[in-house]
């Protein structure tokens, strides 16, 4: 079974799409991880059936109980975060309060409140499901508003879509990532097969691509590169490739710039569904080239 | 004033409205700052050719262990919510890269045996494009917690300036960081099935936070009405809608700021930059 993750370093160019295609593509040999928590799409083409829901509980919070609090103040300086806010009352006393969205759960406010003042409940931050598609399984999450600890998320969807994979032996594992170099990419890249980096023939495209790539590189995971809308710049498309080569990554094909990517999202398809040949042909080309890299 | 440019999804727009919105104000003659805050990527220099003339450095407080002091007594390693610190035997080592620099464990170390030493996690560079003031942060790849250094960024406002922050895109720590104190939220959306989920998403984010927003179509096509019946359900302000031209997405590729060579859309931001002043009354 391998592991597969497709990054893009910088957002909007075209991951989610190519990663259903690959879903449609494998129909059926793969598992399919969306990690993408902060801002979750696969589902709006794959259509999941969810089997099974669980709460995602990361970390605790930090409560002030007013009730007990004695107003010393010890919580406000010791907090790292910004997370205790002094609100002045008009008795020329304060309150202590915790901004939930500030606060990083450490517990130093919790240890060191002189009269126990703080309570720590545990924070849920998400859910998490176990879900059904006319490809296969997907694993995917919502992550709860202005919640934190994605990279957490992202390992454990990761873990449980191996679990699924091998014992339905399936495959391959496609996970869908996020764009960035931060926690979610580098909790969805570590100890992965291999990564496919969909990057785009523009000034700001070639930049992240660097940047992703000297962090596969970082983590040891061989990449592979695909630039989508090629056609838009070939000038450009052929200064990332060369540096792709330079680099020791393999293109796996390129994608036309064509409305097709589009109207499949709006009819909730894949392209390879959505049949228009020119791109379902790309796509699926991106898929065959992929997968003979990994043997 | 501080205004932020966010979106849900990458790659709607965002970088490209804020360098031609600091570009177009920084024409009329107004103060403008470019504050990138999308450290992971930071991209507005590529667009507005800044001149970097100083770099700082950024680092978090990580802990160092004086381990003739540490009697492994491993109050610290049970303290620790972020599993950093791990006894083994007799020794208890660090794992820089999951400390969030809380100094929990310097305060319960009962031996004193804890200082903090800092960590770099990327630099700050500081310069002009043109007479746009630019602060841009950039993570150093391979580091995972970006709201330190977002934050570093953010000490670089100036009060009585346009202080215009690029946020980095999703809905989760890094964006809250960037936004949480601005005055007012500009959200790039295109109208596509991807685009307008992440965007709800966005906007429950924006809710809890309690900012006053309002948004911006990209790549807007004849018929936008989804975004526009998305909007209108959901009770949001939409400031323009730009449309979906080829000649944009070319500038963009070659990384020309489009307003520059196509001036007629210099209106689509004088006309976003009327509705932020109308909203905050000023």
């Amino acid at each position: 079974m391998k592991e597969i993750v497709v990054i893009s370093g910088k957002g909007g160019t075209g991951k989610t799409s190519v990663a259903a295609s690959f879903a449609a593509s494998a129909n059926d040999r793969a598992v399919m991880v969306d990690c993408d928590v902060d801002a979750a799409d696969l589902h709006l083409i794959l259509y999941p059936r969810i089997l099974d829901t669980h709460p995602f509980h990361s970390g605790h919070k930090a409560v002030i109980l007013q009730e007990k609090c004695i107003g010393c103040g010890n919580c406000l300086s010791f907090c790292r975060f910004d997370a205790v806010v002094k609100v002045a009352l008009p008795n020329q006393n304060s309150l202590y309060q915790i901004d939930p969205v500030s606060c990083e759960g450490c517990g130093v406010c919790v240890r060191f409140c002189p009269v126990t003042a703080v309570d720590f409940p545990e924070n849920q931050c998400g859910e998490w499901y176990e879900s059904f598609t006319r490809f296969g399984p997907l694993v995917h999450a919502r992550l709860g508003v202005a919640a934190e600890n994605s990279g957490r998320l992202v390992t454990l969807l990761r873990q449980k879509a191996k679990e699924i994979a091998e014992s339905a032996k399936a495959d391959y594992v496609i996970i869908d990532g996020s764009p960035g170099i931060g926690c979610p990419v580098i909790a969805s890249l570590t100890g992965a097969d291999a990564a496919l980096i969909v990057t785009e023939p523009t000034i700001s495209g070639e930049h992240d691509f660097q940047r992703v790539m000297e962090l596969t590189k970082k983590l040891g995971v061989p990449a592979m590169v695909c630039v989508n809308k090629w056609d838009i710049n070939p000038a450009k498309t052929d200064e990332i490739l060369q540096l792709a080569e330079a680099n020791g990554l393999t293109c796996v094909g390129n994608i036309h710039y064509g409305n097709a990517v589009t109207e499949a999202q709006c009819a909730g398809q894949t392209v390879i569904e959505y049949g228009e040949p020119c791109m379902a042909g790309d796509f699926g080309n991106v898929w065959k080239n992929t997968i003979a890299l990994l043997k | 004033m501080k205004i932020a440019i966010a979106s849900g999804k990458g790659g709607t727009g965002k970088t490209t409205v804020a360098v031609n919105l600091a570009w177009v104000l920084s024409g009329h003659g107004k103060a403008v700052r470019y504050l990138d805050c999308d450290v992971e990527e930071p991209n507005g220099h590529l667009f507005l050719k800044s001149k970097f003339d100083k770099t700082e450095t950024a680092f978090i407080p990580v802990p160092a262990i004086d381990e003739s002091k540490c009697d492994a007594c491993d109050e610290c390693v049970r303290f620790c919510r972020y599993k950093a610190l791990v006894q083994l035997g007799k020794i208890v080592m660090v794992f820089e890269e999951l400390c969030h620099g809380c100094g929990g464990c310097l305060r319960v170390c009962p031996k004193q045996a804890i200082t903090e030493k800092e960590k770099r996690i990327g630099t700050v560079d500081t310069g002009y494009a043109g007479k746009i003031a630019f602060v841009s942060g950039r993570l150093d790849v391979g580091q995972a917690m970006s709201p330190p250094l977002i934050r570093q960024v953010l000490t670089h406002t100036k009060e009585d300036r346009i202080n215009i922050v690029d946020a980095p895109p999703g809905t989760s720590c890094p964006v809250i960081a960037a936004i949480r104190k601005v005055d007012f939220v500009l959200l790039v959306t295109e109208p596509t099935p991807f685009g307008l989920h992440d965007l709800g998403l966005t906007l429950d984010m924006i809710g809890e936070l309690g900012l006053p927003y309002a948004v911006v179509v990209n790549r807007a096509v004849p018929t936008v009405l989804s975004a526009r019946e998305f909007c209108s359900q959901n009770k949001v302000d939409i400031l323009a809608d730009i449309p979906d031209d080829r000649r944009i997405a070319e500038a963009y590729s070659t990384g020309e700021i489009f307003c520059r060579g196509l001036p007629a859309y210099q209106d689509y931001f004088n006309t976003i930059w009327f509705g932020i002043e109308r909203r905050l009354n000023l």
